[in-house]
């Protein structure tokens, strides 16, 4: 069935079965960043934002379901050439190794930040506790999500996307 | 709460110590990594297998009709159609052989039985669901210690009555080999005139790598040029070009292997698998390119498992805490088939290794490996060749043998060190250990983490009724496999090799043999480049992976990158910095004697401020060449290390138990690792956290656990748990450095360090806290619910 989403404020015509699921339109859109890890939506590395303001397992939602919703994705993170706070951040403070978890990762921080936009070490853990990372024991991630926070919190505006 | 970035950015000379910031990060944290499921070719078609649902059973018929009808199949094939292209069973890493599709039965759940073809992924699991297989299910072999009861069914009928294998006579039609070393006589000899003996049964559970990024597979042949095209999420790329052309008979300049982005390894990309040779020869057959990309519960249940090693040991030790004599036993369950990622002469890895830090004069370790219904594997899961089962073995022990004599578990590994003047050590197993100083990182552990204070303040809790632990582990790890005289895969010796090519203007391309998952070569090859030639980091451009243009080399894992590539590089760059000598004599006009290598540039010796760059040399040796030299500025080393490297580490855990509920939560965890030569501290500190935390997913979560029928019970990310952000310990961290004397910058590498030598701390600490109790093992993974029933049977109140 033709439906259109709209990723990172384009919108994108497609056709899919209705058993399809939002990671695999995604993906197949052409932007391969979401990635698939689980078949049981326990990993988050498709961690998507819906409205800007959600985290979404693009795993537990069909595509025909996100038909009406902004959604963005890691592509839509960065403001032209330049990065989003959390992706300097994750830079920064060497928060990824093989990369696999990472745009899952910078999806959900991304929606706990609009949450709680100074976050505590805790409510990091506990805001980040749907996503897996098997590199990195989550030291360096939570350091990338403090400063992230704190970036975002400095008055001349380094937000890139809202 | 202010958070700094102290690392730096990667640009201009930057060598080694230096914690540069990644130069593979930009492209992951936009989301443009290069997966293999990202990749998209013209015409593709997809895979997806079926699978048995039994653990044994003979296969009856298999009905293919009903998958071809669904729009979109193109094709299914069974075992029966590889058979006439001879792919049928194919070889494993071990010396045994393995079905690619169930052939005649199945030998585990989730054997693979058939391989389904079709235009889109969808059309290809519906067609895999549609496939109609009649099964008589047989007696299952489960238990390891059953395999070689006269009464077992015999699981692998195609060597049946066969009793040679590839490592020796078999007893049991299930029985693989039995592998020994040390002396057996001398070591029961020491034993017995011991004046106190210790003995313990510990079992290292099955567990899985699980990385994040299945594995899959894309096979493009190309029928007009005859070139077979392979996408492989692979951790040793070369070897698997060299394995499909010996095993398809395609010429193996006609096979490129490309290896993408990997997202995540740890051992588990490095055998073949069924779904990698269905794909290819769906490719072959069909002529389009195939992909497969596994499930989570086809990654869990069918491809390479670790451990699995049931070890009994006893240790002789004087009364004043001399270890004399360690003699162990261990049966190890390698599944149905000996798919176990080994070197060649060593069936059972490097698990000899299981003397540790510890100066035994006397040691004997027996393996033998059986056949059980389940999938094969024994893979090095983010370990060296079974190091991780041999460390925790021998770290296990010592606190048990500190407890029988009642001494400081601190204290007792003290007074056994190996000592620094004793490297090169002959252990009693045969290694040679290259250099280490125990003493020195365990003291700076225990100051660390204030040992007397928290021994005072267990013994405060303790009186007040709560239960907490501390856990010590001061592993020795045997790495960078390996030198060619006794390390080889199917023949294949595992030396590694670096091509390093500069171009006019001072940039480079650097390749390597090996193949990085998130360990950071990009980086690290880069820096020791840097270091060495003086070129900046911002200019080279490190590739690995693509078997068309990287130099051969085994790949990644088992903590060899540094120890051999790492080596290979710098070698391989000295030997261009020797002709670059020459250039620069030249450009100086002076005699090459009188050049020398200071502060990364040439200069005239004792001619201050006359000197050139290797940027300028570089420009030269294309433009502007001494007479008889021959043009350009690149090379290709392989490096064959003269010895194993020997990383060691002091670890110290601090845990608390809930005596009504049983959960253990570690309070503190202090890591002192000595990998030698650092190259990037934060690549180290990365990697040690990482190791950490799957030494501690090991210790309390991960178990690949089976029913008695042989069904999987830890097939899906909600029952194989794997620990997440809210689980995992903060992590302390540290170093002391004691280079390798024989690795050409020192280096020892340290990727697995932290797995192997973490979950003794854990199993430690948590012992340590019950032990008053009268407990003395528990077996991983440690859960609340098995602490729960040892509270209850020692009888503490739940409140």
């Amino acid at each position: 069935m033709e439906i259109t989403l709209l990723i990172n404020g384009a919108e994108k015509k497609l056709n899919v079965e209705p058993r399809t699921l939002l990671v695999h339109a995604i993906r197949d859109a052409g932007l391969t960043g979401t990635h698939i890890g689980c078949d049981s939506s326990s990993c988050g590395v498709c961690t998507v934002v819906l409205d800007g303001k959600t985290a979404v397992k693009s795993c537990t939602m069909f595509a025909v379901q996100a038909e009406g919703h902004a959604i963005t994705t890691i592509e839509g993170m960065a403001n032209g050439g330049k990065l989003h706070p959390l992706q300097q951040a994750f830079y920064d403070q060497h928060g990824l190794q093989c990369g696999y978890c990472t745009p899952g990762m910078i999806m959900s921080a991304h929606a706990l930040l609009q949450h709680n936009p100074s976050p505590s070490e805790d409510e990091i853990r506990f805001g980040l506790s749907g996503n897996l990372c098997r590199c990195t024991g989550y030291q360096n991630i939570v350091k990338a999500v403090q400063q992230a926070a704190q970036m975002l919190q400095q008055p001349v505006g380094t937000a890139a996307d809202d | 709460m202010s958070v700094e970035s102290t690392n730096l950015e990667p640009k201009g000379i930057q060598g080694l110590g230096k914690a540069i910031k990644r130069k593979e990060d930009p492209r992951f944290i936009v989301g443009k990594g290069g997966y293999l499921d990202d990749i998209n070719l013209p015409g593709m078609l997809h895979m997806a297998l079926v699978h048995s649902p039994y653990a044994h059973a003979r296969i009856l018929s298999i009905d293919t009709s009903e998958a071809l009808k669904i729009p979109g199949v193109k094709a299914v094939i069974t075992s029966r159609e590889l058979a006439g292209a001879s792919l049928a069973w194919v070889p494993t890493l071990a010396g045994d052989k393995q079905m690619v599709l169930a052939d005649g039965k199945v030998l585990y759940q989730y054997q693979e039985v058939a391989a389904v073809f079709a235009e889109t992924r969808q059309a290809a699991a519906d067609g895999a669901a549609a496939v109609q297989v009649d099964y008589l299910p047989l007696e299952v072999v489960v238990d390891p210690f059953k395999a070689t009861d006269p009464s077992a069914p015999v699981l692998r009928e195609d060597i049946q009555g066969k009793m040679t294998g590839a490592h020796g006579p078999r007893r049991h039609d299930n029985h693989i080999w039995t592998w020994d070393v040390g002396s057996k006589d001398e070591t029961d000899k020491a034993l017995a005139q011991s004046e106190v003996r210790i003995k313990q049964h510990m079992v290292y559970p099955r567990s899985h790598p699980a990385p994040l990024e299945p594995c899959g597979c894309i096979g493009d042949m190309n029928k007009a040029t005859g070139r077979l095209t392979v996408y492989m999420t692979s951790q040793a790329p070369h070897a698997i070009r060299t394995v499909l052309s010996l095993v398809t008979g395609i010429p193996e300049n006609n096979i490129r292997v490309i290896s993408p982005d990997i997202g995540g390894g740890f051992g588990n990309k490095v055998p073949v698998y069924p779904g990698y040779v269905c794909a290819i020869v769906g490719s072959i057959v069909l002529g389009a390119p195939v992909k497969w990309v596994e499930t989570r519960t086809e990654n869990l249940t069918t491809t390479g498992f670790a451990r699995d090693y049931h070890m009994d040991i006893e240790i002789g030790a004087t009364r004043d805490g001399r270890v004399t004599a360690m003699k162990v036993y261990t049966l190890a369950d390698h599944g149905a088939f000996d798919a176990a990622a080994d070197p060649s002469k060593y069936p059972a890895g490097l698990f000899s290794i299981c003397t540790g830090s510890y100066d035994f004069q006397k040691a004997y370790a027996e393996v033998e490996a059986v056949y059980t219904n389940k999938a094969p594997g024994g893979v090095a899961y983010r370990c060296s060749f079974r190091v991780t089962e041999a460390s925790y073995l021998i770290e296990r022990s010592m606190d048990a043998l500190a407890l029988e004599l009642k001494m400081d578990p601190a204290e007792l590994r003290l007074k056994n060190f190996i000592q620094p003047q004793q490297f090169p050590y002959p252990s009693a197993l045969g290694w040679t250990y290259d250099s280490g100083d125990y003493e020195k990182t365990l003291k700076v552990a225990l100051d660390r983490i204030g040992y007397s204070e928290l021994r005072k303040e267990q013994a405060e809790k303790r009186a007040r009724g709560e239960l907490m632990g501390i856990g010590i582990s001061t592993f020795t790890e045997i790495v960078g496999a390996g030198p060619s005289k006794d390390f080889d895969i199917l023949g294949l010796k595992m030396f590694d090799g670096a091509e390093i090519r500069i171009h006019p203007s001072g940039s480079a391309i650097v390749r390597a043999g090996t193949r990085h998952q998130g360990q950071g070569h990009e980086t690290t090859w880069a820096q020791i480049v840097s270091e060495e030639l003086g070129l900046d980091v911002d200019k080279i451009i490190v590739e690995e992976g693509d078997t068309d243009t990287a130099p051969y080399g085994l790949g990644t894992y088992a903590s060899r990158s540094t120890p051999t590539a790492g080596g290979a590089m710098v070698l391989g760059a000295r030997r261009i910095r020797e002709k670059a000598r020459k250039i620069a004599a030249h450009l100086l006009e002076v005699g090459e004697g009188d050049i020398e290598w200071a502060d990364k540039k040439f200069a005239v010796r004792g001619v201050p401020g006359k000197s050139v760059t290797m940027n300028e040399v570089a420009f030269a040796a294309y433009t502007n060449l001494p007479p008889d030299l021959e043009p350009g500025l690149e090379t290709t080393y392989y490096y064959d290390p003269p010895n194993l490297t020997f990383p060691h580490g002091a670890y110290i855990c601090v845990v608390e138990i809930d005596q009504g509920t049983g959960e253990v939560r570690v309070q503190r965890f202090v890591a002192i690792d000595d990998c030698g030569t650092i190259i990037n501290p934060m690549i180290v500190e990365g990697q040690v956290h990482g190791g950490l935390t799957e030494g501690f997913a090991i210790a309390f979560m991960q178990e690949i656990a089976f029913d008695n029928q042989g069904n999987h019970l830890a097939s899906n990310f909600t029952d194989y748990l794997l620990p997440t952000s809210l689980e995992t310990p903060r992590w302390e961290t540290g170093h002391t450095v004691t280079p390798s004397p024989h690795h050409p910058i020192g280096a020892k590498g340290v990727g697995e360090s932290p797995t192997v030598g973490s979950p003794a701390a854990f199993v430690n600490a948590v012992v340590d806290a019950l032990a008053h109790l009268g407990v003395r093992h528990i077996d991983m993974p440690i859960t609340r619910e098995k602490v729960w029933k040892v509270l209850r049977q020692a009888g503490v109140d739940s409140f």
